[in-house]
């Protein structure tokens, strides 16, 4: 749901020290027509040309500060808000790679009222020089 | 007769543009007003970014923000988080705690009908009754496709109203359930995704002749060595029921509240899938009254290939609501 809106792939860029990046952030939304807490967001997992990377790279900070997967399984008094971008930072050592690159976002959600995870995908193209 | 049904839209049916940031809250209750639908129906989990810690201060502003605009607030859906942890179900006594929580924030925001999940066990809404008659809220147990009116998930329901003789506890129809004719927004979807017309064709047919979900799928899926699309398009059948309208009439003393859901509107202003004309006679000559509630559930079949223009679907189907109740209303006069 949402699928093409999830990434703002205008938001892309490292974190760390410019002459050494240790990481990159974007901007992204929630595919789901409502709010949803923490503790049921599954799995968000990013890629890079269709190679996934770890998921202990991978938090995310719904503005209150930065969480791991992990840490998201426990954190029942927080929510991601429908419509609202959220930042999702990884680490990788060099940033995001130098020229035109495929970023994807599959979003795993655990949705009580249906049998089966909620799935969402998208996938961007960023240039960056 | 004149019909005392009302004109209603739910803040669900403008996902696309709040979603993008195209429309606030507001935005679409002076929509609303604008074409004559007065009465809101909300989800708080979609449109208030507090919920669930929801001031005194906050819902004085909505309740001003309604007035404002001449409207009035219908429905609450709720929502419940059963798998709230990942390593159990959330208890009864949990499931009941939620529950009461929204029911409070429901009548702390002047709202007299729960749109209540049709997962929820009917048993943890029978622990809930006493609380819902306290605050005077009407628990609704959503009558979602692929239930229907008279699926014994929902008669579960009936008979604890029944024999608790509550007027708190009772059912939400969704017009979901009176698939007439498979929607045509569905089809160009699978099609996009890659089902080849023929096999699509066959699916629609059989749809129209309402055979068992089953028998088409493996159809599709065995005989014709259908592609994924194809497969994923006949599996929607399971989901896609034609429930009797003639039946609606025997449970109007269980439902207030009504989600006239809708996947796309003609230019015309018809609605290529769905009963309307069949199911608001009857609600008119069993004098029923309460709010239908424009659903707009297009949006994510077409979001991949168009600008979703939820506004003109929502005005196209109000126009056929007052026109159905209107002529509705005659033939009643005419009995």
């Amino acid at each position: 749901m949402f699928d093409k809106y999830l990434i703002d792939e205008r938001t892309v860029h490292n974190t760390g020290p410019a002459d050494a990046p240790d990481g990159f952030s974007f901007q992204a939304k929630l595919g789901y027509y409502r709010g949803l807490g923490l503790s049921m967001i599954e799995e968000l997992t990013v890629s890079i040309d269709g190679e996934a990377l770890p998921r202990e790279a991978v938090r995310l900070d719904d503005g209150n500060g930065p969480l791991t997967l992990d840490e998201m399984e426990t954190a029942y008094d927080r929510r991601w808000h429908f419509g609202t971008a959220a930042t999702i930072l990884v680490t990788r050592v060099g940033g995001f790679p130098e020229g035109q690159h495929q970023i994807e976002l599959r979003q795993k959600l655990r949705i009580s009222y249906l049998p089966f995870p909620a799935l969402n995908s998208d996938s961007k193209t960023v240039t960056r020089r | 007769m004149t019909s005392k049904i009302k004109r209603g839209v739910s803040l669900y049916s403008f996902q696309e543009e709040m979603f993008l940031g195209r429309m606030s809250v507001e935005d679409c209750i002076a929509f609303a007003a604008s074409i004559g639908a007065r009465g809101i129906e909300i989800l708080p989990e979609q449109n208030m970014p507090s919920f669930p810690h929801v001031t005194d201060r906050e819902v004085e502003h909505w309740k001003e923000m309604v007035a404002r605009h001449g409207c009035e607030l219908t429905c609450y859906d709720m929502f419940l988080d059963t798998k709230l942890r990942r390593d159990r179900m959330m208890t009864d006594e949990e499931q009941i705690a939620s529950i009461r929580r929204d029911l409070s924030l429901c009548a702390r925001l002047g709202i007299r009908n729960m749109r209540v999940l049709v997962f929820v066990r009917p048993d943890i809404l029978e622990r809930c009754v006493p609380y819902a008659e306290e605050l005077d809220v009407h628990m609704g147990v959503e009558v979602h496709a692929p239930w229907h009116m008279e699926h014994a998930w929902l008669l579960r329901t009936v008979e604890i109203a029944d024999r608790l003789g509550t007027k708190h506890l009772g059912l939400l129809p969704d017009m979901g359930i009176f698939m007439k004719h498979y929607p045509p927004a569905w089809r160009a979807r699978f099609e996009r995704e890659g089902a080849r017309p023929d096999v699509a064709q066959f699916i629609v047919d059989q749809h129209e002749a309402k055979i068992m979900a089953e028998y088409t799928i493996y159809e599709v899926a065995v005989k014709m060595r259908g592609n994924p699309a194809e497969v994923r398009m006949a599996e929607t059948l399971r989901h896609a029921p034609y429930s009797n309208p003639k039946r609606i009439g025997d449970y109007m003393p269980y439902f207030r509240h009504i989600q006239a859901k809708f996947y796309e509107m003609t230019p015309d202003a018809r609605d290529p899938s769905l009963a309307y004309e069949e199911v608001i006679s009857e609600l008119v000559a069993g004098g029923w009254e309460g709010y239908l509630s424009s659903e707009y559930e297009g949006n994510r079949w077409i979001q991949d290939v168009e600008d979703v223009d939820s506004r003109e679907q929502v005005r196209r189907q109000q126009l056929m609501l007052g026109r159905l109740l209107g002529q509705a209303g005659q033939e009643a006069r005419h009995v």
